[in-house]
């Protein structure tokens, strides 16, 4: 069993919304990767939707690019939307 | 109809879920990974959830001021109605596999039926428990396949598991008195019907699975009756425990 991949699962917690990272788990194929995840992720009702993608599958960003990624974006506070009033019966933004 | 007879097929869809869930909760804590480990006892809780909607409507029927919990910790074995197969020990990963496999196959079945039941109960609760009995019989079959289209050693032990498991199915299609008269009153359901559609399933999956069906025809009877093997006796013990030596205990 040790030789089964990593797999990353995606729980879309309700219709409009988007799936969201929950967690990872192993499992021979995607299938039971699946049926994996409904049992680990969403035991409490936590979902309508299940995605998973091998761990190996997903490039990710170094740590070590951390300061030429995400510094630039520091100084610039007019990009965050934060001069407008967002109405009350917006949810989800 | 006799409340007798009722009674005595609500202890059977009862027991079975019971007796099935105490055995898959003995690997709570020892499963092969995380997430069998999960699986297993969540699949488990489901069973528990369905003997205690069977259990408390018996102790209705019967009128004898015995709840599902009376009914469930203070009986012996012979007054058990369980299905041999589900009181055989967990074994390995293949053993507790085939086990599930041929059960979930034959139950899904039976509550399909069940749910067009003249007793509008046995009707609502069957209607509820298949839908939980569906993923599991789609869980139990994907192991199977991948087991016995494994590696060597997978199939070699699904095989085993198979063939081990095989003389406990013939009961599963075992009609007795109370059986009759359960489906003349229109009530409970003809088993004899179900095994074709679950000798059509088991062949499909053993196909994918590159498994042999046994050769053997001898089957195994009795628990529905009461005869169990010795092994429920040992399964009763540590269900029962608490409320034998501490009657009326609650937490």
């Amino acid at each position: 069993m040790n030789d089964w991949p990593l797999w990353e699962v995606f729980i879309r917690s309700q219709h409009g919304l988007a799936h969201k990272h929950a967690g990872s788990l192993h499992a021979p194929d995607a299938e039971m990767a699946i049926k994996n995840a409904r049992d680990v992720y969403t035991r409490r009702n936590e979902g309508v939707s299940i995605w998973v993608v091998k761990s190996s599958d997903i490039t990710a960003s170094s740590p070590g690019e951390k300061e030429p990624l995400f510094e630039p974006a520091n100084s610039k506070v007019y990009r965050h939307p934060t001069f407008y009033d967002v109405p009350e019966e917006v949810k989800n933004l | 109809m006799p409340t007798i007879q009722l009674f005595e097929y609500l202890l059977r869809l009862g027991d079975n879920c019971l007796i099935l869930s105490q055995r898959l909760s003995e690997w709570c804590g020892h499963g092969p990974v995380l997430e069998e480990d999960i699986a297993l006892t969540n699949i488990a809780l489901d069973l528990l959830g369905h003997a205690r909607f069977w259990l408390s409507y018996a102790g209705e029927v019967e009128g004898a001021g015995r709840d599902e919990d009376k009914l469930a910790f203070l009986r012996d074995a012979g007054q058990f109605r369980n299905v041999l197969l589900v009181e055989q020990p967990n074994g390995d990963y293949a053993m507790t596999t085939a086990r599930q496999f041929f059960f979930d196959a034959w139950h899904l079945h039976l509550l399909n039926a069940l749910g067009r039941s003249s007793d509008s109960r046995v009707a609502a609760i069957a209607e509820k428990a298949a839908k939980e009995v569906t993923y599991h019989l789609e869980r139990s079959t994907d192991w199977v396949i991948r087991l016995g289209d494994g590696t060597p050693e997978s199939h070699r032990r699904m095989q085993a598991a198979v063939d081990e498991m095989w003389i406990y199915t013939g009961e599963l299609f075992e009609m007795d008195a109370v059986d009759v008269e359960m489906v003349q009153s229109g009530i409970g359901v003809d088993l004899a019907t179900l095994q074709s559609r679950w000798t059509e399933h088991v062949e499909k999956t053993f196909g994918e699975a590159t498994l042999q069906i046994p050769a053997e025809n001898w089957m195994q009877q009795g628990g529905k009756r009461g005869l169990h093997g010795e092994k429920l006796g040992y399964l009763l013990a540590e269900m029962q425990f608490l409320q034998r030596a501490y009657p009326g205990a609650q937490w």
